[in-house]
């Protein structure tokens, strides 16, 4: 064995160096997010037990006096409301479009159908929200359905909200479903399977560890989504299941009164800080649920 | 998936560093827009220091406006504005520290003009603009005239109101949808005070926005769409909307105009707004220039404030008022 020259050890020691602190940086990222909801938090739940925060149906934090109410479930309920209409959207359509892609598009097809998906998906998510609020609301929902909807409504906004998470399920699938060997395929051909069958029963098995990390890629995304809920969601905490009107998000709720002219250190201040550390474990949860099912799938497929 | 994590958690970051942000820039707003750092040579006029202005949220859009028309020419002069509301702004005001105080109603005998002469803080009472609230229905919804009855029965806190067949039966009985501003606006306060009866007391389950153009949007586009907000904005959308007249108990339905709010007929949703100069700060030389500023150039303000301007006659006044 030659020595290595030290100069290229030192290059690349430092090279180690620069990728641990890309690393750090993420994770002090967070942990500074945490600290900072952090103090707000413990200030807010000083004046508001926890109990009529956590089960409180009544979210009307800008009112003064006996109208004042901090109950966050109606804006817990409009986001996982808005983000449940968007993911029977974008399940549906993800999936078969990544499902398409992988195994029976063909090559041309292929060829201009993924740039255009991963087009849709730099689309700034406020476009996303004007295109909801002054065409998909009045010309698709109202005038070609006949749907008495509102102007701002959950149904609008959640459609838009899944066919923005479409491009990000849709790719994650194809990459796994592509990820499969080919040597499953071809057995599964061997044994009399036709191309469905085998994209079904064989590929989307084999790839669904895959295809659940993409789902739950596709929620987080639309569950933190803000702009489109903001402008054609609405504004109104809400708790019902009527899709015609409209809903406040948290995400919604925490960019609406930051707008406003609250003082600092009110509690209306408070409330942005609260509702952002609970949005923070919300989708805290469902990552660390998210690992849980990826590894699970992982270990009977591979 | 610790790349999800990265994603969601910038996500939630960003969400919130918007916020923060956000409410920075509100809350330095009338500095960082309104004052220049260095006295700028450049700017034109030589005057410099500092004037310090509080008051009614109401009117401080117009003495934004106008501390950024007088930095045109005059950048040394840095001038804040506070939002203390009419009442906080007294209460400076007659401390003696602040120069100017904004009204949205004029000073009061009781309570508030002792203070300021216990204080030995004089002062001159100029009317600068005119507000009004308008109140509006979508184009289906074409109601002609609301009592402030029936506004009230609307709005009022705990309304169950859904329909305005509820309040009259001679009223369409399409179920509404309520449009109204944010609760840290003016017009809100306004609003709720002259016909709920109290400041801030109002029904909860209305889309409330603090962005006009939303408020527009949401009352054109239902077929129930009902709301208030402050009148430029109404007027602006004339062509969108179905303006209510409001009538105020006399029987006299009056709609919302230029001409009915500055000459105060359109009651109770028009009001005079005011600044209060103290004497003291007006033999300083910007705070002079300032407000002779204002009285000249107040209609170009509001206009730019989007609130209702001074007629003429109001105008003269109100140089009167200065010059006294």
């Amino acid at each position: 064995m030659v020595r290595r020259p030290s100069g290229r050890s030192r290059f690349e020691g430092a090279i180690k160096a620069i990728l641990f602190c890309a690393a750090v940086v993420s994770i002090l990222t967070t942990l500074a997010i945490v600290f900072s909801l952090l103090s707000e938090t413990i200030a807010f739940f000083g004046d508001v037990p926890i109990g009529d925060y956590l089960f409180g149906t009544k979210w009307t934090p800008q009112f003064g006096g006996d109208q004042q109410s901090f109950g966050v479930l109606p804006l817990i309920w409009g986001t996982l409301y808005l983000t449940g209409i968007g993911l029977v959207v974008a399940i549906p359509v993800g999936i078969l479009s990544g499902m398409y892609l992988s195994e029976f598009a063909p090559r041309a097809v292929r060829k201009v159908v993924k740039p255009v998906l991963e087009l849709l998906a730099g689309v700034p998510t406020i476009v996303f929200g004007y295109f909801a609020l002054t065409f998909f609301t009045p010309e698709v929902l109202r005038n070609a359905l006949g749907l008495g909807v509102n102007q701002f409504n959950a149904l609008s906004a959640g459609i838009i909200l899944g066919i923005l998470v479409v491009p990000t399920i849709a790719t994650l699938v194809e990459d796994a479903m592509s990820a499969v060997p080919a040597s499953l395929r071809e057995g599964s051909a061997g044994l009399g399977a036709n191309k469905v069958q085998t994209a079904i029963r064989v590929v989307f098995p084999a790839a669904l560890s895959g295809v659940v990390a993409a789902l739950v890629l596709g929620a987080s995304r639309a569950i933190g989504e803000t702009v489109i809920i903001l402008i054609a969601g609405g504004q109104q905490p809400r708790l019902s299941l009527n899709p015609y009107e409209s809903y406040q998000s948290m995400a919604a709720f925490i960019a609406s009164t930051a707008r406003g002219d609250i003082p600092t250190g009110s509690i209306e201040y408070e409330t942005i800080f609260v509702v952002g550390m609970t949005l923070f474990l919300l989708t805290l949860a469902l990552n660390i649920v998210s690992i849980r099912l990826v590894r699970k799938y992982r270990q009977v497929y591979e | 998936m610790r790349n999800n994590r990265l994603l969601l958690t910038l996500a939630v970051s960003s969400a919130l560093a918007f916020g923060v942000t956000a409410c920075g820039d509100d809350e330095e707003e009338p500095t960082s827009g309104a004052t220049t750092e260095e006295p700028a040579a450049e700017g034109g006029g030589d005057l410099s220091g500092q004037i310090a202005i509080d008051g009614s949220s109401t009117v401080a859009p117009f003495a934004e406006a106008a501390a950024e028309l007088f930095n045109e020419e005059n950048a040394g002069v840095q001038i804040t504005v506070g939002t203390s509301g009419t009442g906080g702004g007294f209460e400076k005001f007659c401390a003696g520290e602040t120069d100017i105080s904004d009204a949205s109603r004029p000073i009061a005998d009781d309570d508030e003009v002792p203070i300021c002469e216990e204080n030995a803080v004089e002062y001159a009472e100029v009317q600068v603009a005119n507000d009004g609230v308008a109140v509006a229905t979508s184009k289906e919804l074409a109601v002609d005239c609301l009592t402030t009855g029936e506004l009230k029965k609307i709005w009022n806190k705990g309304s169950k109101v859904a329909s305005l067949a509820d309040v009259n039966p001679e009223l369409p009985d399409t179920e509404l949808s309520l449009y109204g501003p944010g609760t840290d606006s003016g017009t809100f306060d306004f609003f709720t005070d002259e016909i709920n009866g109290e400041e801030g007391v109002s029904r909860e389950d209305y889309e409330a926005s603090e962005d006009d153009n939303q408020l527009v949007t949401g009352v054109s586009g239902d077929a129930g769409g009902l709301g208030y907000f402050g009148f430029s904005y109404a007027e602006a959308a004339a062509d969108q909307l179905n303006l209510v007249g409001v009538d105020s108990g006399d029987g006299n339905c009056v709609k919302p105009s230029l001409e009915t709010i500055q000459d105060g007929s359109y009651k109770p949703l028009a009001r005079p707004l005011f600044m209060y100069p103290s004497k003291k700060a007006m033999e300083r030389p910007e705070v002079k220039a300032f407000m002779d500023f204002v009285t000249t150039q107040a209609p170009a303000i509001a206009e730019a404030a989007k609130i209702v301007p001074l007629t003429d006659e109001q105008l003269t006044e109100a140089q009167g008022a200065l010059a006294q």
